[in-house]
C-alpha cells in the first residue's frame, strides 16, 4: 500500500483551551489528493494551520512523514495579504523559491527561467511587472498558485482555494491540483463545492469539530454523514469540563 | 542665485557639518520610514521617538549635553521600549499602536521634568529640537556609523521585511525568520532616531523619516525605488532647509522639517501615483 504522508494521533487543535479539531486520528496517504468538507466553524482552516505548524496540537502529534527539507506548500485564505503593497506580480510569485534561496541567496538565470514557466502555467504571461494591487481576486489566485508551483513541495495544503472565483480560473487551477496529483504529491484542499469533490477528489474528510467521516469520496458524502455534519453545534458550551477522553 | 546656494556652506564650517549631518540621516531614515510607512508603523515611529526622551534626559542628569551619556541612555530607553511594545503586540492581543500610545505621553512628560530638574530652558530646547548647527565630529562620526549600519542590515533583512509586510502567513510557512527579522528592524528605527536626535530633537528626528517616505509614495509603485526618493527628499529637505535658515535667519532643525513638508505637500498635489491632481483630472479613460 502506498506510504504516509501526514499522521495524526490524537490531534486535537484550538485556541484557548477551546478545541476547534477535537480528538483527530488517521492518516493521509502520500500521493494522495483529499478534500477537506464541513460547515463553517467546523476546524478546517484549523486542522491546515495544524499541519503547517503555525497552530501547535492542545493535545497529541501531528507527524509529517518522509523526510524532506522543503517545507509544506500552504496556501492559506486570500485575505491575509496586504495587497496594497508596492509589490510586482513577478517579485510576489518569485517567493515561492524561498525555500531554495533562503534569506540571501541569489535568483539565477535558471530560477527566472520557472518564474517565467510557472506564470506561464497559470495564464499571466504579460503580468509580470504590475503591481498586485491592481489584479482582481481571480489574478490574484492564479498569481499564488504560480508561486504554489515554485515551492516545488511533495505536500500541497489549499484552503477555500476556489472561493468567490469565475468557472474559467476554477477550471484552470483545478486542472493545476490534478498535475500536482500526477506528479505524486500530496495535496489537501478545504472546499465547500461538493460536486468538484465527487469529481476530483478521490478521498475526503469530512469534518465537524470531531472527524465525521473520512476515506472515499463516494462513501464519505453519504446524506446521513453529511447531515450528522450539520447537526455540528457551532456555539461553544461556556460551562464545557475539562476532556477527559484519552488521547490515543 | 548659484551663489545664494553655495556660499553659505563655502563659507560656514558649521553649515557645511550640518550639511553633512543632515545627509547622512537622509540615508539611514529615508528607507527605514519606507518600511515604517508600508509596515502601518509611521505613529510608531513617532511614539519611539518620545520613548526615547526619559533615557537621553537621565543622561544629560548625569552627564550634561554628553553625546555619548545622552546616546546610551536614548538607546537604553528606546530598546526596551520597542522590544517591549513590539513582544506585547505579537504575542498579546493588544496591538502595537495601543501599547506605543501610553508611551508617548509618559515619555515625553518623564524626559521633559528630568531635564528641568538640572537644566536651563535652553538645555531643554536642545534636548527637544536639536542642534543641528552645531554637530562636532563626534555627533557627524556617530550618525555616520548609524547611516552605515542601517544601510547593511537592510540589504540582509530586504527580503523577510518585505515578505513579512505583504504576506506575513507565506513567511511564517516557510521560515522562522519574521519575529528576529521585526525586532531588528524596530532596534534600527531606535538607532536611526537617537542618531536624528542629535541633530533635530526628540520631537522633529523622526520628521527626518515619515515625511520623506510619505512623499515618496506619492511617485512610485515599486518599493526600491520608493526608498531611492525618499532619500533623494531627505538630503532635498536637508539642503534647502539649512538654507531657508540661513537667508532667513529661521530655527534651522524646524526649517529642515519645514521643507521637507513642502515637499510632501507638492507630491500630495502633484505625485503620479495617487497624488491629488492627477485624482481630479485623470484624463480621459483608455481604450478596455
Amino acid at each position: 500500500m502506498s506510504a504516509t504522508a501526514i499522521r495524526f494521533d490524537g490531534v486535537t487543535l484550538g485556541y484557548g483551551r477551546r478545541p476547534a479539531v477535537h480528538h483527530l486520528n488517521g492518516e493521509i496517504a502520500a500521493s494522495s489528493l483529499t478534500a477537506v468538507v464541513g460547515p463553517n466553524g467546523a476546524g478546517k482552516s484549523t486542522l491546515l494551520k495544524g499541519i503547517v505548524g503555525t497552530l501547535r496540537p492542545l493535545e497529541g502529534h501531528i507527524r509529517l512523514i518522509g523526510a524532506s527539507n522543503v517545507p509544506v506548500a500552504y496556501l492559506p485564505q486570500a485575505a491575509e495579504i496586504d495587497r496594497s503593497f508596492p509589490l510586482s506580480v513577478y517579485d510576489l510569485v518569485a517567493m515561492g523559491l524561498w525555500s531554495r534561496s533562503g534569506l540571501f541567496g541569489g535568483v539565477g538565470r535558471k530560477d527566472r527561467t520557472k518564474i517565467e514557466e510557472a506564470l506561464a502555467a497559470v495564464g499571466l504571461i504579460g503580468f509580470e511587472r504590475r503591481p498586485i494591487s491592481t489584479l482582481s481576486g481571480g489574478q490574484m489566485q492564479r498569481a499564488l498558485f504560480a508561486r504554489l508551483l515554485l515551492q516545488d513541495s511533495p505536500v500541497i495544503l489549499l484552503d477555500e482555494p476556489f472561493t468567490a472565483i469565475d468557472a474559467r480560473t476554477t477550471a484552470d487551477l483545478l486542472d493545476l491540483v490534478r498535475r500536482w496529483h500526477a506528479e505524486s504529491r500530496t495535496v489537501v484542499a478545504v472546499l465547500h463545492d461538493l460536486d468538484m469533490v465527487k469529481r476530483a477528489f478521490p478521498k475526503t474528510l469530512l469534518i465537524a469539530r470531531e472527524p465525521v467521516a473520512w476515506g472515499e469520496t463516494q462513501d464519505v458524502l453519504s446524506a446521513e454523514n453529511l447531515l450528522k455534519a450539520r447537526r455540528m453545534v457551532e456555539a461553544y458550551d461556556p460551562h464545557a469540563h475539562e476532556c477527559h477522553r484519552s488521547a490515543a | 542665485m548659484l551663489n545664494l546656494i553655495l556660499s553659505p556652506f563655502a563659507e560656514f564650517e558649521f553649515m557645511q557639518r550640518a550639511l553633512v549631518g543632515v545627509v547622512a540621516i537622509a540615508l539611514g531614515g529615508g528607507p527605514i520610514g519606507v518600511f515604517l510607512m508600508l509596515r502601518r508603523m509611521s505613529l510608531t515611529g513617532d511614539a519611539m521617538a518620545h520613548a526615547i526622551l526619559p533615557g537621553a534626559a537621565v543622561g544629560y542628569l548625569f552627564a550634561g549635553l554628553s553625546l555619548s551619556a545622552m546616546t546610551i541612555g536614548g538607546l537604553v530607553a528606546g530598546v526596551v521600549v520597542a522590544v517591549a511594545a513590539g513582544l506585547v503586540s505579537r504575542f498579546t492581543t493588544l496591538k502595537e499602536d495601543a501599547s506605543l500610545a501610553a508611551f508617548y505621553l509618559l515619555s515625553l512628560a518623564l524626559g521633559v521634568t528630568i531635564v528641568s530638574l538640572r537644566g536651563s530652558n535652553v538645555d531643554l530646547l536642545h534636548v527637544l529640537f536639536g542642534t543641528v548647527l552645531a554637530l562636532d565630529d563626534n555627533t557627524l562620526l556617530l550618525i555616520a556609523a548609524i547611516s552605515t549600519i542601517t544601510a547593511l542590515a537592510l540589504a540582509l533583512l530586504y527580503r523577510p521585511l518585505v515578505l513579512e509586510c505583504v504576506d506575513p502567513t507565506f513567511l511564517r510557512s516557510v521560515s522562522r525568520a519574521g519575529t528576529p527579522t521585526h525586532l531588528i528592524f524596530l532596534g534600527l528605527v531606535v538607532l536611526n532616531l537617537v542618531g536624528g536626535f542629535h541633530a533635530l530633537g526628540t520631537l522633529l528626528a523622526v520628521g527626518m523619516m515619515m515625511l520623506p517616505a510619505a512623499a515618496s509614495r506619492f511617485w512610485t509603485n515599486d518599493i526600491t525605488v520608493m526608498m531611492v526618493i525618499s532619500v533623494v527628499i531627505g538630503i532635498a529637505s536637508g539642503l534647502s532647509g539649512l538654507l531657508l535658515s540661513f537667508h532667513a535667519e529661521l530655527p534651522a532643525g524646524p526649517a529642515i522639517i519645514l521643507a521637507a513638508g513642502g515637499i510632501y505637500t507638492v507630491s500630495l498635489l502633484l505625485g503620479r501615483e495617487g497624488g491629488l491632481l492627477w485624482l481630479a483630472w485623470p484624463g480621459k479613460h483608455l481604450e478596455a
